[in-house]
């Protein structure tokens, strides 16, 4: 399908597209409104920098994805980015969680640990998907990903690094890592899933299955695991699956802080 | 014909005028952002490649082109919109453009990149080769910050983005 309107006549591509769409976009949407949680609390400034880089880039992808959802006739992109429910969202669960205990206006007891391995993970399943994407049936996705793609190479980079020089060095490091890995192993299956709709979206030639993709980051890790002093467990989905609308209350004040001005005036050109 | 590349030049006068937000010595041209001219009568659709997605400056320079096109006389609708493909990559950067960044102390992006992704740039100011990379990512999308060992000063350089990467 070479655009929009070729999509829109067929409605069972075009709804099948538009699950992919919306677990692309609210993924990238939910981790960097994460990310920039972390402003002005990093470890340390360059990382700050870095970091707010990173969490803009993915902003810009998310936003890419709304677009594409405007163009097949959804509506507004940025309604589609702040005006949805927390059971309307496919984002993964895990991409929702809260950085750790406390707020970022009082008292962020947040875990690095957890950050460094949650977006080193999926950073990389990202880097696959995009990959699977470039040759998408759908041509303006294809688009997309070959832009993503390059952007994306910097932040797997960043996140690679981070995680092999903390699971190698001394001091209480590779421990906290252990622990964050075990953590992020157990909701990382539900960032890997394509959701119920998946077997579809292959069919139809708009990415590759998901026991491809979840082969090749499987590869990957063993690949980046194998010179570590510990190991990845089992990738499991324990607080559900995201796809199909299962959230966790994470997500609802998310949605709350990030919507606050957007909600005082809707139609306000920005 | 000869009438529609005339337009086409008198729009491309105007272009570059058109500067980087934060880069006030280089204009979209010079970046490389312009990938298509149409003119229709009295319209002009622009067609652009956005540098980084996230970058703020997007909407900014859109609504620059548009207005700065429109003080053509023979103008009544100007549109700039944003594509994707082909993707913009940091080639595209003019010799012009490359001269224009360093006047700003900024480094042009390299011209090669190494097998493993690594690069180097020398130092906009005095030239010196002797450099090191100190953040990757800069105060913007599409620049990072290094330090020349030689003359002792902070820069930052262009991110090179490719299709290869």
């Amino acid at each position: 399908m070479k655009s929009a309107q070729e999509a829109k006549a067929d409605q069972n591509y075009r709804a099948t597209l538009m699950e992919l769409l919306y677990q692309l976009a609210d993924d990238d949407f939910i981790i960097a409104f994460r990310g920039s949680e972390w402003l002005g609390l990093a470890p340390h400034i360059e990382e700050d920098v870095a970091f707010s880089s990173i969490n803009q880039d993915t902003m810009g992808h998310a936003a890419i994805y709304y677009q594409l959802l405007e163009d097949l006739g959804e509506g507004n992109a940025d309604a589609l980015a702040h005006g949805r429910e927390a059971s309307q969202r496919k984002n993964a669960v895990l991409l929702e969680e809260v950085n750790g205990p406390g707020h970022y206006l009082k008292k962020p007891l947040y875990d690095w640990a957890f950050t460094v391995v949650r977006h080193y993970f999926y950073a990389q399943a990202k880097k696959i998907r995009m990959e699977s994407l470039k040759n998408s049936s759908y041509q303006p996705l294809a688009d997309a990903a070959v832009k993503i793609n390059m952007e994306l190479y910097y932040h797997l980079l960043h996140w690679k690094t981070w995680f092999t020089q903390l699971a190698t060095a001394k001091g209480e490091a590779p421990e906290r890592m252990k622990n964050a890995i075990e953590k992020v192993s157990a909701d990382m299956g539900g960032v890997l899933t394509l959701g119920p709709k998946g077997e579809e979206m292959a069919a139809l030639g708009l990415i590759e299955s998901e026991e491809v993709l979840t082969q090749r980051w499987n590869s990957e890790m063993e690949k980046v695991f194998a010179p570590l002093p510990m190991s990845l467990p089992a990738v499991k989905m324990k607080r559900g699956d995201g796809r199909s609308g299962v959230h966790t209350s994470d997500l609802d004040s998310a949605l709350t802080t990030l919507s606050e001005v957007y909600k005082q005036d809707p139609v306000a050109s920005w | 014909m000869p009438v529609i590349t005339t337009l086409e030049k008198a729009v491309r006068e105007k272009l570059a005028l058109v500067k980087d937000p934060e880069i006030d010595s280089v204009s979209v041209l010079d970046l490389g952002m312009v990938e298509q001219i149409t003119v229709d009568g009295s319209s002009v659709q622009v067609k652009m490649l956005p540098t980084f997605m996230g970058c703020p400056a997007l909407e900014i320079i859109k609504a620059n082109v548009e207005n700065k096109l429109l003080e053509l006389d023979w103008v009544e609708n100007a549109t700039a919109v944003f594509v994707y493909d082909p993707p913009w990559t940091s080639e595209r950067v003019t010799a012009e453009g490359r001269e224009r960044l360093k006047e700003f102390g900024i480094a042009p992006p390299p011209e090669k990149i190494g097998p493993d992704g690594a690069w180097h740039v020398d130092c906009p100011y005095c030239q010196s080769t002797y450099t090191t990379m100190d953040n990757i990512f800069g105060p913007t999308a599409c620049r990072s910050i290094l330090y020349c060992k030689q003359c002792k000063n902070p820069f930052e350089a262009m991110k090179p983005v490719s299709t290869m990467m």
